[in-house]
């Protein structure tokens, strides 16, 4: 059974509509990546499936989106403890102006997931599963500001961690880093697919192709192809898709 | 390890290579026990088995076209990828040769060989060495290895050229035996070019280490002929 359902999803910024019928059924433990060009409503369709839209004005939500079953679109959906489940990488790093240690417990302080003397275990093991405990135990109170860009990324996705999500949305979370922390982020997110159900959007077809189980390829707000990444860049089914990956499109 | 998805999906790879030339030395070395022992039969079987090389070259084809397309490799990477379609291509045509030995054995039929093999099985034997060895040198990117079993060709373009000069006396001696004769030769044909095949596998492994194209080419005799 997928993870996340996703049944004729409409999406409107005031009159435009950003995405047009799109379906899709994300699995669980698996990566699914998101491609196309700027403006393609791929970010768009990300942020509609932890509600990240309902805080712009003005817009728009039709169809259904459900995660386990649950359409997190009901009335009544606790969207906070949504987004604790679905939680949010984004494309430059954003750690708090704290402390390595306290950026990874704020999540969990803040939903009250856990006692302050259990705190100290839970930041450890976001920071193992983050693969960037090795780098930072000898110094956890140092100002996270002070990282390098992909240790700063790693510590976002620890604190993504923190909060025990069962989803994982990431947008572009490599664009602003330099090519080998690019690949540790995408080795992490191979080892983090064996927990969590990952959807990342990215502008570098390359990424998709290396990192994905699944891709998903969009075009002026419409989902055009989706199968297993293997298929999408070694035979896809649609010529706008095979355009788009061999550059003649776009 | 950065890269440790795609290390593995390489290794994988070789491993899978490695797997389709043990297939493809033990198919040699059965096309020839099955026309010593002339065993129909085993021919027959040996004939069928060929498709299972033929999938397996087909599936590290699409192995390796899928980590090209998804993985961007570079530089050594990308030279071992661009070797393994080489070599299982080598080793596919090597698998054929097999299968030409074991139709040679259904035609030949009841009928006795028209003298004992001899020099045929050291053929099969010291091809599908040198075989063995230069996917060993491919798997340890032994530049060494890979240059030295080349000029062991000349072993087998000797036996070649041997079992021809038999053949001829024999043909000569009783023109009946020219139907015969011919048949054995195309066999001893088929192991000197799965030789050959060997050696282009060599290129290959001095390609994928070194970066650099050579021809190692060392057909001496009526070998040179092909």
């Amino acid at each position: 059974m997928a993870k996340i359902e996703i049944t004729d999803l409409n999406f409107y910024y005031g009159d435009m509509q950003a995405l047009h019928h799109i379906a899709m059924s994300v699995p669980d433990r698996q990566i699914t990546a998101l491609i196309g060009p700027s403006g393609c409503g791929k970010s768009t369709f990300l942020r509609c499936l932890n509600r990240m839209n309902d805080t712009i004005p003005g817009t728009r939500v039709e169809g259904s989106v459900l995660l386990d079953g649950q359409n997190i679109y009901a009335p009544g959906t606790n969207v906070v403890d949504l987004r604790r489940r679905v939680g949010m990488v984004f494309q430059r790093p954003n750690p708090f102006p704290q402390s390595v240690f306290d950026n990874v417990a704020f999540g969990p302080r803040v939903l009250g997931l856990t006692r302050e003397r259990d705190l100290h275990e839970l930041v450890e093991e976001s920071l193992h599963r983050a693969a960037l405990w090795d780098e930072v135990k000898d110094d956890l109170h140092q100002d996270a500001q002070q990282l390098s860009l992909g240790q700063q990324q790693r510590l976002c996705i620890a604190r993504t961690i923190a909060v025990e999500p069962e989803v994982i949305l990431m947008d572009e979370p490599c664009s602003a880093l330099d090519p080998i922390a690019t690949l540790e982020i995408e080795e992490l997110m191979k080892k983090l697919e064996k927990e969590y159900c990952i959807l990342i959007v990215t502008h570098n077809m390359q990424q998709a192709a290396r990192v994905s189980d699944w891709t998903g390829f969009f075009w002026l707000g419409k989902l055009v192809e989706f199968d297993a990444t293997q298929t999408v860049f070694t035979r896809p089914s649609h010529k706008l898709t095979e355009d788009y990956i061999t550059g003649r499109a776009g | 390890m950065i890269r440790e998805t795609f290390e593995r999906d390489l290794q994988r790879l070789q491993d899978e290579t490695l797997i389709l030339g043990s297939m493809v030395e033990n198919a040699i070395l059965e096309s020839v026990g099955v026309l010593k022992r002339r065993d129909v039969e085993g021919a027959k079987r040996l004939i069928a088995q060929d498709r299972f090389i033929n999938q397996k070259r087909f599936d590290i084809e699409e192995e390796a076209l899928v980590l090209i397309a998804t993985q961007q490799p570079m530089a050594v990477d990308l030279r071992t990828i661009a070797a393994v379609l080489d070599i299982t291509h080598e080793l596919e045509r090597i698998g054929d040769y097999a299968k030409g030995i074991a139709r040679i054995s259904l035609m030949i039929g009841e009928q006795p060989l028209i003298k004992p093999l001899v020099d045929v099985p050291r053929m099969a034997e010291k091809a599908c060495d040198m075989l063995h060895r230069a996917l060993e040198a491919f798997v340890t990117q032994d530049v060494v290895l890979a240059r030295s079993i080349p000029p062991e060709d000349e072993e087998v373009d000797d036996l070649y050229n041997q079992v021809y000069r038999e053949l001829i006396t024999y043909i000569l001696s009783d023109p009946r035996r020219i139907e015969g004769a011919n048949y054995l030769l195309w066999v001893a044909h088929n192991l000197e070019r799965s030789a050959d095949r060997v050696t282009n596998i060599c290129e290959r492994v001095i390609f994928t280490v070194t970066g650099e194209m050579t021809e190692l080419d060392s057909d001496t005799g009526l070998a040179g002929l092909s």
